[in-house]
């Protein structure tokens, strides 16, 4: 924790960043994101198991951007959604430092983005334990079970779109939803609309959600929808063997094909 | 239900399966008139809330067809397409729509039997399914939930 606050510090003073986006913890015990920009706030950085917002949110935000150089407290959801905001070119390796923060909670020297996708490399990269649980239930349902589960579920939905925001990986100025010409999701919260909404969400993220969970957590009504978007990342890796935020380089998979990509369904 | 008669909405690009249709027209080949043909300009114009708005509408099956892979106008559109769909199936299935309900194929220009085939066995297997009541239901149900908040 000392070696995060002084690598922080010594970032800030010798001025490699302008801003460390971390955690500090708010008045009533919550942790809250911190965006610190004098090296003597760095003290106020925390690290523990309050923390479990993913930061990369806000390096796509313009009012960070127009803070400068960026430090960043990543945990591995954190690295891969800055990889996978690198590699649609939204975010610039050059102005981020990573502090990579272990699971044992200790400090990472993450010198480089060659030295984060190593690390990321070796990382396990499927689903968090208890989602894949959670996935392997749903789907032993027979379809119809589903499709009354998520009837159930969705049917709770209130159109506030925090699944949306807290999304590192949702950075559109312009989201459909905001489109009313034509107007593809009712505005209004009822159950079809709200399951149109939650299947798009799913298919811009197809390919590109990194599995941190943070879309089911933040939910105010408790819809588990980082399901839908998690069963997606474990169908790219099974049919396209690709795990998002792996590469600097890796090319979207929606927007990229095989000539071989293997299927069964069209006639 | 012995009454029932399918609503299929075809969603097909102009290049291939629009001209393979024609064809089974100029072929005299006679097939379903339950389907509605839309005409695309590629098969990866075909968004997947298109398929969505069918069956909210009233679909209660879809055809899906475009180029064979490598015969794209477009060089790759459906090679696009392919993924997508392929994605959007998973999704579909994981959430329990009904993917009997639609079926995605590949038919040329040159196909007119096969598109005649594509839209019988279709139409064939939504009569077997009947109409897609739990869709319908649902989206009626919006209706009433709309009526009630207000």
């Amino acid at each position: 924790m000392n070696n995060l606050i002084n690598r922080a510090k010594e970032l800030l003073e010798n001025k490699t960043v302008q801003v460390v986006i971390g955690y500090e913890a708010g008045p009533t015990g919550v942790a809250r994101p911190a965006f610190i920009t004098d090296p003597a706030r760095a003290e106020n950085l925390i690290f523990d198991e309050r923390c479990v917002q993913n930061l990369a949110v806000y390096l796509t935000k313009t009012e960070v951007k127009k803070m400068g150089k960026m430090a960043i407290m990543a945990t591995l959801p954190v690295m891969r959604s800055i990889m996978m905001l690198i590699s649609e070119q939204q975010v610039f390796a050059e102005n981020i430092v990573v502090l990579g923060i272990s699971p044992e909670r200790s400090l990472l020297d993450i010198a480089d983005i060659q030295v984060m996708q190593r690390y990321i490399e070796k990382s396990d990269l499927g689903n968090p334990v208890k989602d894949k649980e959670l996935l392997a239930g749903l789907n032993k349902l027979n379809p119809k079970e589903r499709f009354e589960y998520w009837q159930k579920e969705l049917s709770k939905c209130i159109k506030c779109y925090a699944c949306r925001q807290a999304c590192p990986m949702c950075y559109c100025t312009r989201c459909t939803v905001e489109v009313n010409q034509p107007q593809w999701i009712p505005v209004q919260s009822n159950t079809h609309g709200n399951m149109e909404w939650h299947i798009l969400r799913a298919m811009h993220l197809a390919g590109r959600c990194i599995s941190c969970g943070e879309c089911g957590r933040v939910c105010p009504v408790g819809i588990p929808c980082h399901l839908l978007t998690m069963q997606l990342a474990d169908q790219v890796h099974n049919y396209f063997n690709v795990y998002a935020g792996t590469s600097d380089k890796m090319s979207s998979v929606l927007s990229t094909f095989e000539p071989n990509d293997k299927e069964s369904f069209i006639i | 239900m012995s009454d029932f008669e399918p609503k299929v909405v075809a969603f097909v690009c102009n290049w291939c399966t629009y001209a393979g249709a024609d064809l089974t027209g100029t072929s005299r080949i006679k097939y379903a008139s339950n389907v509605k043909i839309i005409r695309f300009p590629c098969t990866g114009r075909i968004d997947f809330m298109l398929l969505l708005k069918a069956f909210a509408n009233g679909a209660d099956g879809i055809i899906v067809s475009g180029c064979h892979p490598n015969d794209c106008h477009y060089t790759s559109g459906n090679f696009h397409a392919k993924r997508r769909w392929i994605m959007f199936k998973e999704l579909m299935d994981f959430m329990g729509i009904d993917m009997n309900r639609i079926t995605f194929s590949w038919v040329s220009a040159a196909e007119g039997a096969k598109w005649a085939d594509v839209v019988n066995t279709t139409v064939a297997r939504i009569r077997d399914l009947g109409p897609y009541v739990s869709y319908k239901e649902l989206v009626n149900k919006s209706v009433e939930e709309e009526v009630k908040n207000e």
